[in-house]
């Protein structure tokens, strides 16, 4: 079953590896890790996605917060949360039809033309994994130039919240 | 107090009470040596190789409770320390390792001796920290120290850059009294509800069974353990880490379990209706396959980490907290009540038990022409009352000690259970010795095993730590071989070890004693002979007989209840 664990760790030089390392080194998934420093500059927050049994995920958990550097780790899984991907996409845009069906496409899925030239276009798309890949279907893997997509982050509903 | 980074280092080792450490010099911790050579407070133990080290100073930390502490060099000195770090790793020893580390502007450049001791050691270290500047020295030590000894124990490494360590840098210092880690706070306190469930659950066993570990070593639990087990009448059994925490003559004692365990103490655990787990953390070696593990238990199980726990074996009652002080709550509600069980309730059960034991499971022919290795160890046992610090290395002597080995006290069996690293032993035996000058130290070790770490015959000479070593000499890697003879029709690939020195004259070239002995009449008298011999290292060449096997076994992939027994004639 896929999970998001949401972690606060110290951000310091090698904690990033530590977490990388444990999952590679006991054979743990990861689907996506995304991780930047928080309004506290001393934390980072982490978000990981990763597959796994109960039992496996119930390992991870204590494993992570095993590592000295993890300061607190909870599973948005289990509670009510909001989980965000964003994704760049540059698109072949050539000749009118194809510029203002990637337009209107793009107008549909809510995404924004972020960069235009003569032949692409650069489109900002935010939502959860699905609508992102839906886009990509929508928008035909032979129109496609490249595409970066961020992993994703992740935030539990109301008032609940991960703080030190 | 204005300090440079190598004094301070100094500085902290005391502060920290630290007595000993050991290592080895190279260019990137001549600061440091320069500052240790200054002053008499903290003595340096030179080994003949960084394994040694690490090996001495686990094995000073698994006998005294102390953090052992080791100091090398960068590159090939972290890398040959490795070894020694992951076994005090497997075996969750406090150590602090501190490396030294190429010049902060030169980390990246593929500079001379330069490695990522941080990266490389990441994955066998409780933590481990690359310091960064000369006023993070001091606090990043406190760190290291705390962490390794705290919570579950583990070896810490602090990699230092050289130019941290400078003479010519000099700092106010201070050395902090407390820590402050928001993201280390090891758990305790065993929680009051699961502790009275696990106590419920003990008092209605008709079966019981208590299997304890290391952990019980560690948390220094040893009496508590022992008052708890007899004031409840029931049968325990050690791992391997555990032997010594409850006195191996007692009747309730069952012997170790697991793949060499004892026929009673597997049974025992087969059979079990509610199962005691302390410190313990169902190895692969413990539970034999974990699909048929005590298929008739309630298990509860303490522990102080509780990544254990549920990890191999699924538990019923899990207990997080520091061993001794749940078992000192458990000691009381147990006292309190007046339902513990009659000796009547658990009559079945203990006849059962000494049926199994009747079998007489660790039997041997004592009748050979040859020496077996078991008698030397029964006979070592005898001549060292029971009482000496026994370091071994890997492989069937570790097996044929923890079965014959008597141990009666907790921190005297000195052994790598979790990596199995050969090599330990020697170096082990000389970090005990130094501990404990007064006490008969051995190591007991294979020609195969000896010859891994054997440089430190040196080390013990120069400072005089007379330690004895009781080599059990068959020409094989015995437990190769022995796998070989059962899952290989007996194609002893590579097992043989030809060309072996000779040993008397080895250790007379090192300054020590050296004993060949071939009979088994002569076994006791060249022990009694060797032990006489306070002040001198003897090293003890047994020739003993190459197709001994270790039995019992639990072969891979088999439960408790199915061992291979030794079949006498």
């Amino acid at each position: 079953m896929r999970h998001i664990l949401s972690i606060l760790l110290e951000n310091e030089s090698g904690a990033l590896s530590r977490v990388a390392g444990l999952f590679s080194a006991r054979g743990y998934n990861i689907e996506s890790l995304t991780v930047a420093a928080t309004n506290d500059p001393s934390l980072s927050r982490m978000t990981i996605v990763t597959t796994g049994t109960e039992q496996i995920i119930e390992q991870i958990t204590k494993q992570l917060n095993k590592l000295v550097d993890v300061v607190r780790l909870v599973s948005l899984t289990e509670t009510a949360h909001i989980e965000r991907e964003m994704m760049l996409m540059k698109v072949r845009a050539t000749g009118n039809d194809s510029r203002e069906e990637v337009k209107r496409v793009t107008d549909i899925f809510r995404g924004k033309i972020i960069d235009v030239t003569e032949s692409t276009f650069v489109v900002e798309m935010t939502g959860d994994g699905e609508k992102l890949d839906a886009f990509i279907r929508a928008v035909g893997e032979e129109h496609i130039i490249e595409v970066v997509r961020s992993g994703t982050s992740g935030i539990a509903r109301g008032e609940k919240s991960l703080k030190v | 107090m204005e300090l440079s980074g190598g004094e301070i280092i100094i500085e902290a080792l005391k502060e920290e009470g630290v007595e000993h450490i050991f290592g080895y010099p190279g260019g990137a911790v001549l600061h440091i040596y320069d500052a240790l050579y200054k002053q008499d407070a903290v003595q340096h133990i030179l080994v003949r190789h960084e394994q040694g080290a690490t090996h001495a100073a686990d094995a000073y930390a698994r006998a005294t409770g102390k953090p052992g502490v080791v100091l090398v060099t960068s590159g090939p000195g972290a890398t040959n320390a490795v070894t020694g770090i992951a076994t005090a790793f497997m075996d969750s020893v406090p150590m602090v390792i501190i490396t030294g580390q190429v010049h902060r502007a030169m980390i990246g450049s593929d500079a001379f001796q330069e490695v990522d001791s941080v990266g490389i050691t990441r994955p066998c270290v409780k933590h481990n920290f690359l310091v960064q500047t000369v006023e993070d020295l001091a606090p990043t030590l406190r760190k290291a120290f705390y962490v390794a000894s705290t919570g579950r124990p583990g070896p810490v490494v602090v990699d230092v850059p050289k130019d941290i360590t400078a003479p010519e840098v000099k700092i106010p210092f201070s050395y902090p009294r407390d820590v402050q880690m928001r993201s280390y706070n090891p758990t305790v306190s065993g929680h009051t509800g699961q502790i009275h469930k696990a106590v419920e659950l003990l008092l209605s066993a008709r079966r019981p069974m208590i299997y304890t570990g290391g952990g019980v070593v560690a948390s220094e639990a040893s009496a508590e353990l022992t008052e708890f087990t007899q004031l409840l009448g029931y049968p325990i059994t050690n791992t391997l880490m555990g032997l010594g925490t409850y006195p191996a003559s007692d009747e309730q004692f069952l012997g170790m379990l697991g793949m060499h365990g004892t026929y009673e103490a597997n049974m025992a655990m087969h059979d079990c209706d509610v199962l005691l787990a302390v410190g313990a953390r169902f190895d692969d070696r413990v539970t034999g396959t974990t699909a048929d593990f005590c298929p008739h238990a309630k298990i509860i199980h303490i522990d102080i980490d509780p990544a254990s726990i549920s990890k191999n074996i699924r538990v019923d009652v899990p207990i997080v907290g520091d061993v001794k002080q749940v078992l000192e709550v458990m000691l009381q509600a147990v006292r309190q009540t007046d339902r513990r069980a009659k000796p009547d309730d658990l009559a079945a059960w203990w006849k059962q038990i000494n049926e199994w034991r009747a079998t007489d499971c660790l039997a041997y022919d004592r009748n050979s022409d040859l020496i077996k290795p078991q008698f030397v160890v029964e006979k070592l046992c005898e001549v060292t009352g029971g009482d000496a610090f026994v370091a071994s290395d890997v492989g069937q002597h570790q097996m044929f000690v923890a079965q014959f080995y008597k141990f009666n006290k907790p921190r005297r069996w000195l052994n790598s259970g979790g990596l199995g690293t050969m090599g330990f032993g020697l170096p082990g035996a000389l970090g005990a010795k130094l501990a404990f000058p007064d006490e008969d130290v051995v190591c007991v070790t294979g020609e195969a095993s000896i010859q891994m770490c054997i440089q430190e015959l040196s080390t013990a000479k120069q400072f005089g730590l007379p330690v004895k070593v009781v080599n059990l000499n068959n020409r094989y890697m015995g437990m190769v071989r022995q796998w070989q003879e059962f899952n290989y029709n007996k194609r002893y690939s590579h097992s043989y070890v030809d060309a072996l020195p000779d040993f008397v004259k080895l250790a007379e070239s090192y300054g020590h004693v050296g004993m060949v002995i071939e009979r088994p009449g002569d076994v006791e008298a060249a022990l009694r002979e060797a032990f006489a011999m306070k002040d001198r290292l003897v090293f003890m060449d047994f020739i003993t007989d190459q197709s001994e096997n270790v039995y019992p076994m639990i072969e891979a992939g088999k439960p408790h209840n199915v061992m291979r027994m030794r079949e006498l004639a």
